[in-house]
């Protein structure tokens, strides 16, 4: 399914003043299968230029052979993929001028630092001089200029990656394409490297396609968020849209923690759950009848301590401003609400509260 | 009392030095000892041999009849051997592990028939369809010893691919905009340098060795001029073994330790015969 905000035609609006270049990138009614496993299903996204577009999926979704396909390491069953309107997919890997930066650190290691920057340019016939200049330059941009002359084994991953990075960038390619770079590292360096990733990407507005499995990581970076199940796109926006108004019950349950409230159909309209009726969110209802979930965020379910309440605090965590309270609710039914950590001091394990939703309308899916 | 009690206490907290330092030891004993047995397995006969061919028959073996022929034979017939073994195999392995893994399994089985099947059926077999032409070259020796050399050669090849992310890198390679031969070139076979140096060892010692087929060929490679002189001169003929195994091992060494040393700067791996383990390539961050 793909949806309004989303859908697959939707170009880059919220790209920002940053793009300043890279071309149009549009994947066309994309199908792949492996055997009789569809990894792609019609998949439709175009990326706008100097746009960062991150494809987030569980395993197995789409996500990397879509980014194969528009690298040209893999080819699609039917669809087309167009570089600035022009056909690449005839168009061998070598050719489609995609710097790529790979999940495994890929760096040749029979070369420097300062070699595996140049690799590309020397494809490209730049003479000796002209090319470690340049390389030069590539590594001063990743902060790695000291490390020039070492080889990748000398390299922590963090830095590899780095170097990945200014490998791919060396080129000055149309595209660039990212799969899960971040992944082997650890978080604290991860969180700095995708800082650093965006700010580049930013200052060069490189057109980039970013594949990950991790929420945090998408929705921290991307201009526009695609959720990806299936081999089809679920939604694509931007993450504070993708966050507060989720076109589907897998795009909800997939970005973010969501809690699941047995709730009962008034129409399509209302629903009644928790002892109290709240309108449904358009659209969402189409097509179900009846026993349903309600689909809240932490942060939207009301809680408050209530003696003979309909809930009793199994814990809580403190998470810094907000302090995460989980509550038993009937039917052993566990719910996590986040509570701003100053009203959460009352909120002691065992304690009897009382769980409301919220009165703006709510998501809902069937009963799981 | 108490001051026994403390004696045994202390004995219990920790045991005494030396008893440690004894079983540090022990180790190390056993160590030696099946290194001197091992030694001694390889060099009494070696011994044995320089004492029956004495002194003067060293000097005289450059000066025998044949030998620099036989010695030139075989020095070419190596370079043929390992030359074609390389051009065949590295593509063969790299396309194997790039595009058709699933048959990695059955390529083991095949390259390790000539293990199984005897030289003389070989041999035989190879006569039986060779062209007149080829059966009057020694060269013919040559495409014979690639089949004896393809199961050690295959094995370190297919080692040192495994050490690699293959794929990654002629992907990374590809999207630079390397064609494969390129790719190729620059990335694959420099970082498959110790791999292949040691399918080359390998297949020189095979060469330098190799009896039966050029015995059977009626070609006088170094192994069977030294099995013909035998006749008219024994000391010279152990002498000329010695030599050879000398020659040879020196030669070794020195394809190993340049091997260890390039690859070594670039974090490569060891020289080793069929395995190769990649010195900690990955950062720790």
């Amino acid at each position: 399914m793909t949806t309004g905000t989303t859908a697959s035609e939707a170009t880059g609006s919220a790209t920002g003043g940053a793009a300043t270049g890279g071309a149009t990138v549009h994947l066309q009614d994309l199908s792949r299968a492996f055997g009789a496993t569809k990894a792609l299903d019609g998949l439709n996204l175009k990326i706008a230029p100097g746009e960062l577009v991150a494809l987030l999926g569980p395993s197995g979704c789409g996500k990397t052979t879509a980014l194969r396909i528009l690298a040209g390491f893999e080819t699609a069953d039917s669809g087309s993929v167009t570089v600035d309107g022009r056909d690449v997919s005839g168009i061998p890997a070598a050719r489609r001028d995609m710097g790529m930066v790979f999940q495994s650190y890929s760096l040749f290691p029979n070369m420097s630092a300062l070699d595996n920057v140049g690799f590309g340019l020397r494809m490209r016939k730049l003479a000796g001089a002209e090319r470690k200049r340049k390389a030069g330059e590539l590594l001063d941009m990743v902060g790695l200029a000291a490390q020039a002359g070492q080889y990748p084994h000398q390299l922590s991953g963090g830095q590899q990656q780095r170097v990945a990075l200014a490998r791919a960038l060396a080129i000055e390619p149309r595209v660039l394409l990212l799969d899960e770079p971040l992944s082997a590292l650890d978080a604290k360096v991860r969180l700095q490297l995708r800082e650093q990733i965006r700010s580049i990407q930013q200052r060069l507005g490189t057109t980039t396609l970013f594949v990950t499995h991790d929420q945090e990581e998408a929705l921290s970076m991307a201009d526009r968020v695609g959720v990806m199940s299936q081999g089809r796109l679920e939604q694509i926006a931007v993450p504070s849209e993708l966050y507060d108004s989720p076109a589907t019950a897998f795009v909800a349950e997939f970005v973010g923690t969501m809690n699941r409230v047995p709730g009962e159909l008034r129409g399509q309209r209302e629903v009644t759950a928790l002892g109290m009726t709240v309108p449904v969110q358009e659209g969402t209802a189409d097509g179900l009848v009846g026993d349903v979930d309600v689909l809240v965020r932490p942060e939207g379910l009301r809680v408050a301590a209530e003696p003979n309440g309909n809930g009793i605090v199994t814990d809580r965590t403190f998470l810094g401003s907000l302090t995460r309270v989980s509550v038993r609710l009937s039917g052993d039914l566990l719910v996590k609400i986040d509570k701003q950590s100053t009203e959460a001091a009352d909120m002691l394990p065992g304690t009897s509260v009382s769980v409301t939703l919220p009165s703006v309308a709510v998501l809902v899916a069937a009963r799981a | 009392m108490a001051a026994v009690a403390d004696i045994a206490q202390a004995g219990t907290a920790a045991p005494a030095p030396r008893a440690v330092a004894r079983r540090r030891e022990r180790p190390q004993v056993w160590r030696w000892i099946v290194l001197i047995v091992v030694g001694l397995y390889f060099a009494i006969p070696l011994y044995a041999a320089f004492k029956f061919a004495g002194f003067k028959a060293f000097t005289k073996v450059f000066g025998q009849p044949g030998f620099s022929d036989a010695f030139t034979l075989s020095l070419r017939l190596a370079l043929v051997t390992t030359v074609i073994t390389l051009v065949l195999l590295v593509p063969t392995t790299v396309y194997v592990h790039l595009r058709l893994p699933g048959i990695r399994r059955l390529m083991e089985s095949v390259t390790i028939l000539p293990i199984v099947i005897p030289p003389i059926v070989l041999i035989v077999g190879v006569l039986e369809i060779s062209p007149g032409f080829l059966k009057a070259s020694p060269y013919l020796l040559g495409l014979e010893y690639v089949v004896l050399a393809m199961p050690f050669a295959y094995r370190s090849l297919d080692a040192g691919l495994r050490s690699l992310d293959l794929r990654t890198l002629v992907e990374a390679a590809g999207s630079l905009g390397a064609r494969m031969p390129v790719t190729l070139w620059r990335v694959i076979l420099p970082n498959l340098r110790t791999a292949m140096l040691s399918a080359v060892v390998l297949t020189v010692a095979l060469v330098l060795g190799e009896f039966t087929m050029a015995s059977l060929d009626l070609y006088q490679t170094f192994p069977v001029w030294i099995v013909n002189f035998e006749q008219s001169s024994g000391p010279v003929s152990v002498a000329a073994s010695l030599l050879a195994l000398i020659v040879t091992w020196i030669f070794l060494m020195v394809i190993a330790t340049l091997g260890n040393r390039r690859s070594g700067k670039a974090g490569g791996s060891a020289v080793t015969l069929f395995s190769v383990s990649r010195r900690d390539i990955g950062g720790s961050e």
